[in-house]
């Protein structure tokens, strides 16, 4: 806050408006957020706990966390998450130096395939993979036509499918936090630690790792949660043979009716965002503290 | 050498993504032009017939219609509500105010399906049963996210005193928030506006807990069209869609500029 005018001394009237103008403004925003956000989720963890005869009960969370069935259904929500994040930042860390060089029309042409596709519906883009996967489709085509392959390859429903389908999807929300920073970074940095006598790669590691770190979290706190909780990637590219967290609660609610149930998987998969989320905001805050 | 090698890593790998990420677009837009119902590319003659289909999917134009309502209805009502909740925070006379935008915030990071199912259960158990109206307020969470972390940005760079001076030039308040502000902010509304509708119209997992039989947002017919017999009619009517956010992001490109999105966005 530089705001100058911010510190001339005003009448405890006009201070006691101007509190009452913020709460006013801020209520229909927080009415919503009580409303239609916090209490809902608050209900979802009393359903979650308690049992059909109305006492308190953890059997939805002891089936769902002693069954090997569902662990293996976790299991299958983190491994999603963690293949996607780690190849995104793969790609996406390298990727967001260029763009950050690019200039004019290049620079243009770039940021144009990052926002069309972020634009672009998932369930469009999903679709576009079984399109391009099937054993009829267009890569199993290619190949057959320059006599890579003979027989088409199975990849549609396959682990593969899902996560060259869901690092696809996610690429986008790993790039542009990193961008955002790497777009900011003084590129005399690191010819200044050159000229300290420093190794490019000791340069690389030791200033401009460290200085796109806010970014590398913000970019991996967002393709973990929204990966963890995919629901359309997974149906589409993979469906039954690879049950996640998040196609688990919608067949609860949408086929077995096992609302209790179906609530304990979704409240297991917000404790694992809201974790994700806290451990981002401290790694951020301690970067910016050093 | 090393600073060489990699630098041309960078650009392999950002040439590779921009490819990669065009890839399924430019493949559905391929496959929507197929003369025969499998999704051959059009080889040997294009054809238009999968797009005069469109119009004639069971159910697609009362789903078009529904998304457009509540898309545009979320996103007007998110724009008023978030900007207020925004000059609130930014003005620095709330009591935990940086708690307050974290909060505002907060459902972007949140599991849509949960968000889904919890509001299903909580609509019910408040007898809240109107599918068109319980759609609209469950878009308003999706969709107020956006806006506040936009707004939230973009009023940071704002100087305040120009309220002021236009106040002390005879405005009301009122009057200087929207002849003053709303223009000077114009970039900022643009692109929560832009988010928002997209995150709306395309919003899957809020939904589907929440439509009927009768009620159902064009993604839940795209969904249920893909499941139940997929033909290049869905690549005409994705194509369409992918056309409209093509023209949604160049006028917004010519009003702002990508890569002042880029910034904002996040």
């Amino acid at each position: 806050m530089t705001d100058v005018a911010l510190n001339i001394p005003k009448p405890a009237a006009a201070i006691d408006r101007e509190r009452i103008a913020a709460f006013g403004f801020s209520l229909p925003s927080l009415l919503i957020l009580v409303g239609v956000f916090a209490l809902p989720l608050a209900q979802l963890l009393g359903v979650s706990v308690v049992g059909p005869d109305g006492k308190l009960t953890f059997a939805n969370y002891s089936r769902l966390f002693g069954t090997p069935y569902y662990l293996g259904v976790i299991w299958n929500s983190l491994r999603l998450a963690l293949l996607t994040t780690l190849i995104t930042l793969a790609i996406g860390f390298p990727a967001s130096f260029a763009l950050a060089r690019a200039r004019g029309v290049l620079r243009s042409l770039l940021l144009a395939t990052l926002f069309l596709p972020l634009a672009a519906s998932v369930i469009v883009k999903a679709f576009a993979w079984t399109i391009l996967l099937r054993s009829d489709g267009v890569i199993n085509q290619a190949l057959m036509l320059f006599g890579v392959i003979h027989d088409p390859i199975r990849m549609i429903f396959t682990e593969t499918a899902l996560i060259v389908g869901s690092v696809n999807i996610f690429l986008p929300f790993m790039i542009l936090p990193i961008y955002a920073v790497v777009a900011q970074l003084d590129h005399r940095l690191s010819e200044a630690a050159a000229t300290l006598g420093a190794s490019p790669l000791v340069a690389f590691w030791r200033v401009i790792v460290p200085l796109t770190l806010p970014g590398i979290i913000a970019g991996v706190a967002l393709v973990f949660s929204l990966s963890v909780s995919a629901y359309v990637v997974p149906t589409l590219l993979i469906g039954e043979r690879y049950p996640t967290l998040a196609t688990t609660i919608a067949k609860a609610y949408l086929l077995a009716r096992e609302p209790g149930f179906g609530a304990a998987a979704g409240v297991t998969l917000l404790v694992i965002a809201i974790i994700v989320v806290a451990l981002s905001a401290r790694l951020g805050q301690q970067e910016r503290a050093r | 050498m090393i600073a060489r090698l990699s630098i041309g890593l960078a650009w392999t790998m950002a040439i590779g993504a921009a490819v990669f990420l065009l890839a399924p677009l430019a493949v559905i837009a391929a496959a929507s032009f197929s003369p025969t119902p499998v999704f051959d590319l059009p080889t040997d003659g294009a054809s238009l017939r999968w797009y005069s289909r469109i119009g004639r999917l069971e159910g697609f134009w009362p789903a078009l219609s529904l998304s457009m309502q509540i898309a545009m209805l979320s996103t007007a009502i998110s724009l008023v509500m978030g900007t207020l909740a925004a000059i609130a925070i930014t003005r620095g006379k709330l009591p935990g105010a940086t708690a307050f935008a974290t909060a505002l915030v907060s459902p972007l990071m949140m599991p849509g399906l949960v968000l889904g199912i919890a509001l299903l259960q909580y609509f019910r158990a408040i007898g809240f049963t109107a599918t068109w109206s319980a759609l609209l307020v469950a878009h308003l969470v999706v969709t107020l996210p956006y806006v506040a972390r936009t707004m939230i940005a973009g009023l940071a760079r704002f100087d305040f005193t120009l309220i002021e001076a236009a106040r002390t030039l005879g405005c009301t308040y009122p009057g200087s928030i929207l002849r003053v502000m709303v223009p000077a902010l114009a970039p900022s509304f643009l692109v929560a506006g832009l988010f928002s509708f997209l995150a709306s119209f395309d919003n899957y997992p809020v939904s589907i807990f929440l439509t009927d039989v009768r009620t159902k947002t064009l993604p839940i017919k795209m969904l249920q069209y893909i499941e139940e017999a997929p033909d290049p009619t869905l690549a005409a009517l994705s194509t369409l869609i992918l056309a409209g956010t093509i023209v949604l992001l160049v006028l917004s490109d010519r009003v702002v500029g990508l890569h002042r999105m880029a910034g904002t966005a996040d």
